[in-house]
């Protein structure tokens, strides 16, 4: 990665309270094309939060700040078009569907082929296109599922949100080997308590009460991030 | 064009195939209005219909023993906008028989018509039958449904009926479905309805869960929208050591349509259980969400969820 690639998605100063109280405080954050970026923080630091503003969600529009992607601004973009645009969100939990099956949840807006994308996180196509994807999977099952739905969607920008929680540690490889494919389309922001995964990224950043504290060499936030040097509170609150 | 060929050309629009009906194979009965145009019997299956001013009358028998490779097509039709359709059916599944059944129901334009089915339905030891009911209704709105059943499920047997109406308006709907179900025997019972504009929908359905062993579960998926009208009772009854019964009934409502549920368990034997859950309310968000962020708009995401759980 050299470092001169320009930018894919900017956040400028997003501040985001919900129920009055603060959730995201002044982001700051540049995701550069063809970036893996790790974003690390404490439960809580406002991370999932952040990945649903940049998605759209309803609820977490932000108070302030802009959205840029692409050099377009989106802050004021609804969340479908926010994915026409080509970003992705891998959900932390992902929803369970009644009626609908796994094949037609790829086909939706899908690009590549459901089939490769299910091999590629490592599960059997023949064994999962026609299952429903509701309860009857477990949670590793529809975690995987849902990086493959992101595999399909073939995105610019691909957010996930603790992308191998709950998944076993044999199936970790085929995770990472689809985050660098996600990467090698376009960028990607990754979420994760996982510092190996973390340590594999371009660059890193640490989340703090809402705020980027630290942003870097993954293995200089990494090291920050455990050493409890934090500039806003100390190490008081952005650990476990 | 006849009456048949109208019926059979109205299967095509809808993108079924009515050489299926017509094979040598296949058993069927096909009645329009209170007039019997067609019936087959096969070999296992004796069909024994006929018509007067008071409605198409038939008893089908599956003989013991038999396993019906075909499913057996039973088609009812109505294309005129006023008009009444009674169906007086008794069928039975004799020891060891098993056999599907597909009912097909076709109102195309009623602005004033009724459909009433009365029907008596019985399965032997050891029998299994599906039975799917799907209609398919035009924009009108002008039609009534009335489908009644009372079913017994003989020792060991199996009953599934599954009802769906998610094509076209609704009309007035009422189900009245009872099953009384034997030792070691299972009923399944499956609605799916969607209710557009100012439809009323009544469903009410109960499983006697008689004798020791018995298995029974009523699950109903239903949709409102505009003005329509949703009332569902599941009614399950554990009478017996080892009956085990489920009522899982799940209702979406949009705009000003109003849905409830009644759901009613009742146990009279202590080694008996039966449970039930009961969801109404919007679209889950979430749902609508993750549809979203795959580029479909919020209509298209509610869309997709509702005919998902329909479908």
């Amino acid at each position: 990665m050299s470092g001169q690639a320009g930018p894919l998605l900017e956040v400028f100063d997003l501040s985001l309270s919900l129920a009055g109280h603060p959730i995201l405080d002044g982001i700051d954050l540049t995701v550069r094309q063809g970036e893996l970026h790790a974003l690390l923080g404490a439960n809580g630091a406002g991370k999932s939060s952040l990945a649903y503003a940049l998605m759209g969600c309803a609820g977490y529009r932000p108070q302030r700040g802009h959205i840029r992607f692409a050099g377009e601004d989106i802050t004021e973009l609804p969340m479908h078009e926010r994915a026409r645009r080509g970003i992705a969100l891998a959900w932390q939990e992902p929803a369970r569907f009644e009626g609908l099956r796994v094949a037609d949840y790829l086909a939706l807006g899908g690009r590549a082929d459901p089939a490769d994308c299910l091999r590629a996180v490592g599960l059997a196509p023949s064994d999962y296109l026609a299952r429903p994807l509701d309860k009857t999977l477990s949670g590793g099952e529809r975690k995987r599922i849902e990086l493959a739905g992101v595999l399909a969607l073939a995105p610019r920008l691909a957010i996930l949100d603790e992308p191998t929680a709950g998944i076993d540690f044999l199936s970790q490889a085929e995770i990472e080997a689809v985050i660098r494919a996600l990467r090698r389309q376009g960028a990607v922001l990754l979420i994760t308590h996982q510092e190996q995964l973390a340590a594999g990224a371009n660059r890193a950043s640490q989340l703090c009460g809402g705020r980027v504290v630290c942003t870097g060499e993954p293995a200089t936030v990494i090291e920050n991030f455990k050493a409890r040097r934090c500039r806003r509170c100390d190490g008081e609150t952005c650990h476990d | 064009m006849t009456e048949l060929a109208t019926l059979y050309e109205a299967f095509r629009t809808l993108g079924e195939d009515p050489g299926v009906i017509l094979a040598p194979d296949t058993a069927h009965m096909v009645a329009y209005g209170h007039r019997l145009l067609s019936q087959q019997s096969i070999p296992g299956v004796a069909i024994e219909a006929h018509a007067d001013e008071q409605g198409v009358h038939a008893r089908v028998r599956v003989q013991a023993g038999f396993r019906i490779l075909q499913p057996v097509h039973l088609c009812f039709g109505l294309f005129e906008r006023f008009g009444v359709q009674n169906v007086d059916l008794e069928l039975t599944l004799e020891a060891g028989a098993a056999a599907t059944f597909w009912s097909h129901c076709l109102f195309m334009r009623p602005e004033a018509a009724r459909h009433a089915m009365d029907a008596r339905i019985t399965l032997e030891a050891g029998a299994r039958l599906a039975y799917q009911e799907v209609h398919y209704h035009g924009a009108s709105g002008g039609i009534e449904v009335l489908p009644k059943a009372r079913v017994k499920v003989g020792e060991a047997a199996h009953y599934r009926a599954d009802f769906g109406l998610t094509q076209g308006r609704v009309g007035r709907l009422a189900i009245d479905y009872a099953v009384e179900v034997g030792r070691a025997a299972s009923a399944e019972l499956t609605s799916k309805v969607y209710g557009h504009a100012t439809d009323t929908i009544d469903i009410c359905e109960r499983i006697h869960l008689n004798d020791e062993g018995a298995r029974g579960l009523i699950k109903t998926r239903v949709a409102v929208e505009d003005a329509a009208r949703a009332h569902i009772v599941g009614a399950t009854y554990g009478k017996a050591a080892g009956a085990r019964g489920h009522v899982d009934c799940l209702e979406i409502v949009r705009g000003n349509a109003l849905a409830s549920a009644v759901p009613e368990v009742r146990v009279s034997h202590p080694q008996a259980k039966v449970t039930h859950e009961a969801a109404i309310g919007s679209v889950d968000e979430r749902q609508i969400e993750a549809l979203m962020a795959r580029g479909l708009d919020p209509d298209a995401a509610v869309e997709r969820i509702i005919l998902g759980m329909l479908g």
